[in-house]
Parts: C-alpha cells; sequence; structure tokens
C-alpha cells in the first residue's frame, strides 16, 4: 500500500470526513457520518419494529429524526404476493403517513418503481450525500459521486433514530481504471462481470471499488449504475464514480435537478490502496454461470445450453437503454417456443417512455410478457419461479442457488443484449452472431 | 477482512465442548440461509423455522427442533454474502447457534453483531459435520481432527456494539443521553 503520510484523499475518505465533522479521515478510522438519505422498501416493516423497540422505555417519542430525508419504494413484492405482505406494506403506508414522509414511493404505474431506479431518477441522490439503504444494492448509487452502503433493518432503525450511521470504518479504496471503447453488443454489463470474475465474490470485501478513467467519462450515468450497482458482488462496501460533467447532466436534464452540486473527487495523489486497469475494447460478451456471480466465462463457453426464462430488468439492467438493446434484437422476430421472456421496466417512468418508443410494442409482437416495474423474479419472491431443472438466463444480479425462486435450476446473468438473442433462440446464444 | 485492531474480547469466551452440526464452503449467500421467498416473514419469533430452508438435513433438525443450543455452523470465506436480509442472521440467532467461518461477508457480520448473534472468524478453520469443537479464548479447537486455529478478533468499532448488548440497546443509550444528536453538519442538499 502506498504511504499515506501526506497523499491525497479518495472521494470517500473526503465524503465521510466531512459527514462526520472532521477535517480529515483516512481509511481505517472509525466515524460516525451523518446520513443525508435512508432508503428502505418493503423491509421497512422490520425497520419500523426495530425502531419502535429502541424508543421503547425511554419515554422518547418514536419519531424519525428528519422525514425528508427517508425514502421508502415498495418494488419487491408488487403488487402483493400474499397476504403477509399486503399487511406489511399497510403497516408502512400507515408509519409514512404518521410521520410525513414524502418520498415514498407505492405500487404505482405514474410513479413507482425499483429503489435504486427512483433514488437517481428523482434526483433524490446527490454528489457527496452518504446514503444508507437497507438494501445490498445501495451500492448503485455512488453512481452518482455519493457514498451509498447496504445496511440492516436495525443499522437502519438506529439511522432513523440518531440521523446518523455508527461506528463505520472507512474503507480502503481499490480503483478501477478503465480505458477503450465497446465492442458492438458489448457494454457495462459485461465489463462489471469482468471485474467480479477477476476479483472474485469477496475480493472487494471492505472495499470501495472506484471507476475512473477515460471510459467512465464517457459512460452514461445508466451504465456508471451498472457498474455500482453490482460491485457488492465482489463484496465491496460500495462502487463509486466521481461526480463530473455527465453527472450534472444526469441530475439537471434527466433528473431535474436545480439545486448547486458539489462535485466531490479523489485527489490525483490519492491513497488507494491497488488499482486495477481494464482495456474494454479487448472484453466480449461475458456470462455469470451458476452458482456464483464470480463464475465468470465468455459466452462462447456456454452457447448452445437451453434456457426455459429469459428475465429482462431489474435495478442492474431495467433502464431505458437496456430495453433499447434487448427491443433492437427481438424487434420483427419470435421468441423460440419452450422459452418466456419477461420484461420489468425498472421504473414506471421508464415504463412509459419504452412504450412511448415502442419496445413494449416490440417485446409483445416477439411473444415477451411485459410486467410491471419491479424486482420481478429476481429475488425468487413472486412471478417467474422457475421449475425443478429449468435454466434462466437474466440481467440481474444474482445466480446464488434458489435466487430465482428454486434451489434445484440454474440461473446464468448476462447483458440485456445476451439475453434477449437467447430468447430467440431458446439456448444461450452470442448476440453477435444472431443479429 | 477489514483491518483488525487490538480488542480486549473475542466474541466467544467459554470452555465449551460443541458439535458441528452443518459444514459448509465458500460463498454461502443469504438466499441459502434464508430463502427469498420466505423474506414477508420478519419477525425473529419467525424467522427460525425458515433457516437453511432448502437444506434438507438442517430444516429436519429445525422442525424436530434437535439443535442444541451453541451448536456451530462451520464455513468458509465470504459468508452470509449477497442480500442484506436480517432474516439470516435472526433465523440463526433463534437457533442459538454459532457460526464459525474463516470470514464472513461484510453486511452479515455487521448485522449478526446489532442483533447479537454469536460469530467467529478463524481464517484456517476448517471441520466437517460432527466434528466436536472447543472454544478456549483466542482460538477455536476441533477436537476430533485435533487442531487448533487463531481467532481474528473483531474490530474494535464493531466491539462495542457487543458490549452494549446489540445495536438496539446501544443506540436506545445514545438516544437516552442525547435525545437529538448529533447536530447536522452541513451536508448536500435535498
Amino acid at each position: 500500500m502506498k504511504k499515506k503520510g501526506n497523499a491525497g484523499f479518495t472521494v470517500v475518505e473526503k465524503i465521510l470526513a466531512r459527514a462526520s465533522g472532521k477535517d480529515s479521515v483516512r481509511a481505517g478510522d472509525v466515524v460516525e457520518p451523518r446520513v443525508d438519505l435512508a432508503m428502505s422498501h418493503e423491509n421497512a416493516a422490520l425497520v419500523i419494529n426495530q425502531f419502535m423497540e429502541i424508543h421503547e422505555g425511554t419515554g422518547i417519542a418514536a419519531k424519525p429524526w428528519d422525514p425528508s430525508r427517508i425514502a421508502i419504494i415498495f418494488d419487491h413484492r408488487v403488487p402483493a404476493e400474499s397476504a403477509k405482505t399486503a399487511t406489511n406494506q399497510k403497516k408502512v403506508r400507515a408509519f409514512v403517513t404518521e410521520h410525513g414522509i414524502e418520498k415514498f414511493h407505492d405500487i404505482r404505474g405514474d410513479t413507482g418503481g425499483i429503489c435504486h431506479q427512483i433514488l437517481p431518477e428523482r434526483g433524490y441522490v446527490r454528489p457527496g450525500m452518504v446514503v444508507v439503504g437497507t438494501d445490498s444494492h445501495t451500492t448503485s448509487h455512488g453512481a452518482l459521486g455519493a457514498f451509498a452502503f447496504g445496511i440492516g433493518a436495525t443499522e437502519m432503525a438506529s439511522a432513523w433514530t440518531l440521523g446518523a450511521a455508527v461506528n463505520i470504518e472507512v474503507p480502503a479504496t481499490i480503483r478501477v481504471e478503465v480505458s477503450g471503447r465497446f465492442a458492438d453488443f458489448v457494454g457495462p454489463k459485461d465489463l462489471i462481470l469482468h471485474l467480479i470474475g477477476v476479483l472474485t465474490a469477496q475480493g472487494g470485501n471492505f472495499r470501495v471499488l472506484e471507476f475512473a478513467g477515460d471510459a467512465i467519462a464517457r459512460l452514461s450515468t445508466s451504465g456508471r449504475l451498472v457498474l455500482c450497482n453490482m460491485s457488492v458482488e465482489a463484496g465491496a462496501t460500495s462502487g463509486i464514480v466521481p461526480a463530473d460533467a455527465e453527472t450534472v447532466r444526469y441530475l439537471r436534464q434527466e433528473a431535474g435537478v436545480t439545486d448547486p452540486l458539489d462535485l466531490v473527487t479523489s485527489d490525483a495523489d490519492a491513497s488507494f490502496e491497488r488499482s486495477i486497469s481494464i482495456d474494454i475494447s479487448e472484453l466480449e460478451p461475458l456470462v455469470a454461470c451458476p452458482h456464483t456471480v464470480d463464475n465468470v466465462k465468455p459466452v462462447s463457453a456456454v452457447e448452445g445450453i437451453p434456457v426455459h426464462q429469459v428475465v429482462i430488468g431489474s435495478c442492474t439492467n431495467g433502464r431505458l437503454d437496456d430495453l433499447a438493446d434487448a427491443a433492437r434484437i427481438v424487434r420483427g422476430r419470435h421468441v423460440a417456443a419452450g422459452t418466456r421472456m419477461l420484461v420489468f421496466p425498472a421504473s414506471a417512468k421508464i415504463y412509459a417512455e419504452a412504450m412511448r418508443l415502442g419496445y413494449l410494442a416490440d417485446f409483445m409482437a416477439a411473444g415477451a410478457v411485459v410486467m410491471n416495474s419491479g424486482c420481478g423474479p429476481c429475488l425468487g419472491i413472486h412471478e417467474g419461479a422457475l421449475g425443478d431443472g429449468e435454466t434462466a438466463i437474466s440481467t440481474t444480479n444474482r445466480n446464488f442457488k434458489g435466487r430465482m425462486g428454486n434451489p434445484g435450476a440454474d440461473v446464468y446473468l448476462a447483458s440485456p443484449a445476451v439475453a434477449a438473442a437467447s430468447a430467440l433462440t431458446g439456448v444461450i446464444t452470442d448476440p453477435r452472431k444472431e443479429r | 477482512m477489514a483491518p483488525v485492531r487490538k480488542a480486549d474480547k473475542t466474541r466467544v469466551k467459554k470452555v465449551e465442548m460443541v458439535r458441528v452440526i452443518l459444514g459448509l464452503g465458500d460463498d454461502v449467500s443469504t438466499d441459502l440461509v434464508y430463502p427469498g421467498r420466505y423474506m414477508a416473514t420478519v419477525l425473529p419469533s419467525e424467522t427460525p423455522a425458515f433457516a437453511f430452508a432448502d437444506h434438507g438435513g438442517f430444516q429436519a433438525a429445525v422442525m424436530a427442533k434437535s439443535i442444541p443450543p451453541g451448536a456451530v455452523i462451520a464455513a468458509g470465506n465470504n459468508f452470509g454474502c449477497g442480500s442484506s436480509r436480517e432474516q439470516a442472521v435472526s433465523c440463526l440467532k433463534g437457533l442459538c447457534v454459532v457460526v464459525v467461518a474463516k470470514s464472513f461477508a461484510r453486511i452479515f457480520l455487521q448485522n449478526a453483531i446489532n442483533l447479537g448473534l454469536k460469530v467467529v472468524v478463524a481464517p484456517g478453520f476448517a471441520a466437517d459435520e460432527g466434528d466436536e469443537i472447543l472454544f478456549d479464548g483466542g482460538c477455536v479447537e476441533n477436537r476430533t481432527k485435533r487442531t487448533a486455529f487463531d481467532i481474528t478478533p473483531l474490530p474494535l468499532a464493531r466491539q462495542a456494539i457487543i458490549d452494549a448488548g446489540g445495536l438496539i440497546p446501544f443506540t436506545r443509550a445514545r438516544l437516552v443521553a442525547r435525545p437529538r444528536e448529533p447536530e447536522r453538519t452541513e451536508g448536500p442538499g435535498l
């Protein structure tokens, strides 16, 4: 490791120093940063239980420290798959009303969607923020230059109480320097799968992955969200792309943010634990094979494996450019007999836009089923469970045993292009050959 | 693992003989510990019924209530990777088991500490189901295989929460001591 001494600071060290009211902090320091945004989904039901328990016997009213900084988005089980879930959602709604939580997104066709899409899309996340979420893919929001990480429900209840994340160890940073240009049918999903394959599922444990380089400067916020979203699959506490011109463009033009923005970046001489260089020009379409995300192979190594279900969507790859990639491939063609294709736009806004652009009609004409925005079958709770011995290829982020609802099934992870091409043939297919 | 600091205490101090009831490899995900389809169940009193729900042998033991308190789940590296679901911790805590692993994923480790599930980090640890295990201070012994492994103390930042008896009492004490602390420092607006 580079000597710290007078070295510069990483973007995460700077964010955590400011959030903790300190002049500077270094990797390894223990801090107590204020929380700028606290996100939960249906598991807010459990957070509420723990929040009440913290206040029990204190004589202090159980009121969240700052309802304007709490976001609650229903996405994991929408519409409710069971009476139990519906009752939990009802309980959360009552809490939201009682405490005036305005960043609440219910099950709606106009403002609903997946939490990790809603937060950026609505401009809730800003560069330099400390964002916590009761979801491991909260790492996504590093794409906007925030330090964002997943926590459990009890830790969230603590954050709702104190307005801070307690006993946080400042993570060391692994810098990922990305150069080159993607070849046709290769994109951010292939880049992050490649990186996870290199690092392994634990290679980023307790570290931050900071993405930099000319290829990142050119990459859209949508693509950056893919990278930061799946950083947790290498074990990372968070992924981050320090805010730049694209961040400003996205927040101004797409999220409608008009407030001043504070673009925090790493110093040129910042103390990184290590650096990894990747030339994306050399990447080919990749697939993460069952049952770990780091089991990454070129699509050519698994071509021809029959697939029964194709899933396009999720917080990883359910945005407009993902749907465009998939629609371009299936347009005017048909999903293979014996294969079912499910499409889940990541938010109502994306759904409406995909409808306007004709993507949803393309999917339906090809035989795909367009579902409502939400997490869908990604975590195996409802919608699109797999049968015994079945195989899925999915643009989601996890392929653990049992993930899609059946421990006796296989899930392969890939880009929208690979997944869509596979839907047409009914077998895992290299999209470069299917065109 | 996170950089380790000097800590006075390790998680398990008592000298007692226990058995390994479940032997697992690397990268055991929280989907395996607590499958997603049971996520609507959140109460700690109800989650133990679904611990390792897809693992036939373990499930049978859960149903038969035949898991002795203190029994060990032995695992390799990166135990608890994946989802942040706290049920993956509360289900094991409810069964009063101890998880001994070469290493843990960050969120699982933090959740375990927050809820008071006993976890032991022993980087060289190896054990099979049925092995007899003895915790002795900073060491975990596999009596069956006649091997012993150093326990890595938890980082000091975690130890403070353990010492408080978990995150709920930790935060409650802070709440009572300084009801509206900490004052917000200036940060990015909303």
